[in-house]
């Protein structure tokens, strides 16, 4: 990556940071929204009495505000503020699109945020798991969208640098599936031009099959691909060092957006998805592991020469455990996408304590270490408030995720073991509500480990804040 | 190999349509054959819509996420069969404009509950589990027997599944409201509305409040329905060596 100087012949690149720094600032607002609603939901299912007996507070009205919020507003705003970020410093040329422009999609997605959080909280879903905004949402961000993809398509046109750097080619391939699941998967009729309901065009087996095509490629381009795109940016940014192998990226890249695809039906197992496409999904799951570790290898390996950086630098640390966990995540994923696996694992909370080591460990620690890096240049300032700071995140963030998915390791497999469990008499031994009540202490400690992400969150807003009140 | 890759990375367009391209193959292979009806649906008897008030308890579910933790779709595996009932056939959640076969179990699984409990139980638990499950730990819902039930316009609901569809005849859309006030009531002579959606309906009045038709109304009928349409025994009974051997498979 170059600086402003290597081009010392041209004036230095006015870069906008303006846009930048807004969706930094939106990402660490939406990250604690979204981690303190995880919480509540958390103790809510240990201690249902948090429900208050209030419609718009009961637990299935408001586990949608968590998963989107962190998700989309976390997540995706960390997503815009990084991809504006490099897109514009890969390329040597200032982001495409008037500030005015900029703005709109800027308010126009925490608009789109706004608006799903109030249906949820009014009843107001399409019930598909992470397609829940209704009809007029889903157009609302398809516009929004559309403005994302051509700001970043028309700064890679209007490049200085002709080489596009592999950060972009991942931010791109993000960008443009999730456009096209996002359009395929929320087909629907509305029920009256002024009514806030519509009915899916889809319907049974097709549903199933287009909503998990949708919901895990949501995982494998949402929240894979564009932090891929970070990783590749931020990593060798921060080490100092060139990325491991120009040829792995290549193979990583194009691997990875092709086998990601087909692993959807790996959520229907046993069901009445036809078999084939079962199969196919299992298969492709499994050849995913490849690509995964191969971008995997490709990160952590950058640090060759510099590994002495991760015991002083607690951003590095970040940033280098998040591609552990991705490691992690992208092994134990493909072994659940086995059927025999699966028949033990679905419906447990072993998938909820998979998806949380890579929600937290991967993405979460990606956008940790990718903003405490961005704070302090989009802000001018030599360095953050407080690395001591940074480190003790980290330790908490990180016990709060070895809490979390211990928690839910247990919980899963136990209550997976317990249902199909059979007596001397050959009959199942135990009813649904004993499972329950035996993951009570583990419903617990899973609410303690988010305690702790969420304190890390907080603390990481405290030294943002410190940081750019700083005279310098 | 590589050296031609270069070309990709200095043009955005190329990098741009080789990435639908790729995305658009696994998309397609997956997707496109599920719509050949008649592989992937098998023959069944006695698969129906939901009546207007089935309809509209089925949009409280939707609303209330329950989704979220009751899963309803029952696998090909024996403790599963056994503790719920028949596995689920894709020809039982057709009609459901989405599917709500569910992807966890807070809860157990609902495929099958029509039946299981009086519409009694029901009651009492939606709006207090813990009255008939002392260890549940699911939200009550107190409001449902006091709110009325959202059918004065469920036919334009009835119309719009018409479209992308789910059965629905004229009859069926023009008796809809009184077909749902008809159900949720004790009222006997309900022959027309077993003609329209077959001699299974059940019509009762399910809140136990002959007064009005409320969201308990609506969705106990919707519970009180899952499960319960398929005929199993000419199912089971027909060879279907040429369909998706759903149920053949015990890995």
């Amino acid at each position: 990556m170059s600086s402003e100087h290597s081009n010392s012949h041209l004036a230095p690149v006015k870069y906008n940071y303006d846009i930048v720094k807004l969706f930094t600032i939106a990402a660490t607002f939406w990250g604690i929204v979204g981690f303190s609603v995880g919480v509540l939901i958390a103790f809510q299912l240990a201690f249902p009495v948090l429900n208050f007996n209030v419609e718009w507070l009961s637990f299935g009205r408001i586990r949608p505000l968590h998963t989107s919020s962190v998700i989309f507003a976390f997540g995706g705003n960390a997503l815009f503020a990084t991809s504006f970020f490099v897109v514009q410093r890969t390329s040597q040329v200032r982001i495409w699109g008037s500030d005015n422009f900029l703005k709109f999609i800027f308010w126009g997605y925490q608009i789109f945020i706004l608006m799903a959080a109030y249906g949820y909280l009014n009843g107001i879903t399409q019930a598909k798991e992470y397609a829940e905004p209704e009809w007029y949402a889903d157009l609302w961000l398809t516009l929004i969208w559309t403005c994302y993809l051509l700001v970043f398509m028309m700064t890679l046109k209007n490049r200085k640098e002709p080489h596009i750097y592999v950060a972009n080619w991942f931010f791109l391939g993000f960008i443009v599936t999730v456009a096209i699941l996002h359009i395929v998967n929320n087909l629907s009729i509305p029920l009256r031009w002024d009514s806030s309901h519509s009915y899916s065009i889809f319907g049974g087996v097709q549903s199933a099959m287009i909503q998990w095509w949708y919901a895990h490629n949501a995982v494998g381009f949402f929240l894979t691909a564009g932090f891929l795109g970070m990783m590749y940016y931020f990593i060798p940014k921060r080490a100092g060092r060139p990325v491991y192998s120009y040829r792995l990226s290549i193979i990583h890249f194009w691997s990875l957006i092709f086998i990601y695809i087909w692993a959807g039906p790996h959520h229907l197992h046993y069901t009445s998805l036809p078999d084939w496409v079962q199969t196919l999904g299992m298969t492709f799951s499994i050849m995913l592991w490849m690509p995964s570790w191969g971008g995997m290898i490709n990160g952590i390996m950058t640090l060759s020469g510099a590994w002495d950086k991760l015991r002083t630098d607690p951003v590095l640390r970040f940033l280098i455990t998040s591609v552990a966990f991705y490691g992690m995540s992208t092994f134990e994923g493909p072994l659940m996408a086995i059927r025999s696996v699966n028949a033990l694992s679905h419906y447990t909370d072993w998938t909820i304590g998979h998806v949380h080591s890579g929600a937290l460990g991967w993405v979460a620690f990606m956008s940790f270490g990718s903003l405490y890096h961005l704070v302090p240049v989009l802000w001018g300032k030599k360095e953050l408030y407080s690395m001591k700071l940074v480190s003790l995140h980290f330790w908490i963030a990180t016990t709060g995720i070895v809490l979390y998915i211990s928690a839910m390791w247990i919980s899963g497999i136990m209550q997976g073991l317990m249902w199909r469990a059979y007596d001397d008499m050959g009959f199942l031994q135990y009813s649904f509500v004993e499972t329950v009540q035996a993951m009570h202490p583990l419903y617990l400690t899973r609410a303690i480990g988010g305690v702790l992400f969420l304190t890390g969150a907080c603390i990481m807003a405290y030294n943002f804040y410190k940081t750019i009140k700083s005279k310098a | 190999m590589f050296k031609h890759h270069d070309k990709i990375e200095r043009n955005s367009i190329l990098l741009l349509i080789l990435t639908i391209i790729v995305i658009s193959i696994g998309s397609l292979v997956e997707i496109a054959p599920l719509f050949r009806m008649e592989t992937v649906i098998e023959k069944v008897e006695g698969m129906r819509p939901f009546t207007p008030l089935e309809l509209a308890g089925s949009k409280i579910y939707k609303r209330e996420g329950c989704y979220s933790c009751h899963s309803q779709q029952i696998r090909v595996l024996r403790d599963e069969v056994e503790r719920y009932g028949h596995y689920s056939l894709a020809a039982e959640s057709m009609y459901d404009h989405p599917f709500q076969w569910g992807s966890k179990r807070t809860g157990p699984d609902l495929a099958r509950v029509g039946g299981k409990y009086s519409d009694n139980w029901h009651s009492r638990h939606l709006v207090n589990p813990r009255s008939v499950v002392p260890q549940s730990i699911m939200p009550g819902y107190k409001f449902l027997p006091e709110r009325d039930a959202d059918i004065s316009d469920i036919a334009t609901d009835m119309e719009v599944l018409r479209q992308v569809g789910v059965p629905y005849t004229d009859d069926m859309i023009q008796n809809a409201v009184s077909d749902a006030v008809l159900q949720a009531s004790n009222d006997r002579d309900f022959d027309a509305l077993q003609k329209r959606y077959g001699g299974k309906v059940i019509v009762r009045d399910f809140d136990g409040n002959l007064n009005k038709v409320s969201e308990m109304d609506a969705l106990i009928s919707y519970l009180q329905a899952l499960g319960t349409f398929v005929d199993f025994a000419k199912f089971d009974g027909i060879q279907n060596k040429d369909k998706t051997s759903v149920g053949e498979k015990h890995d």
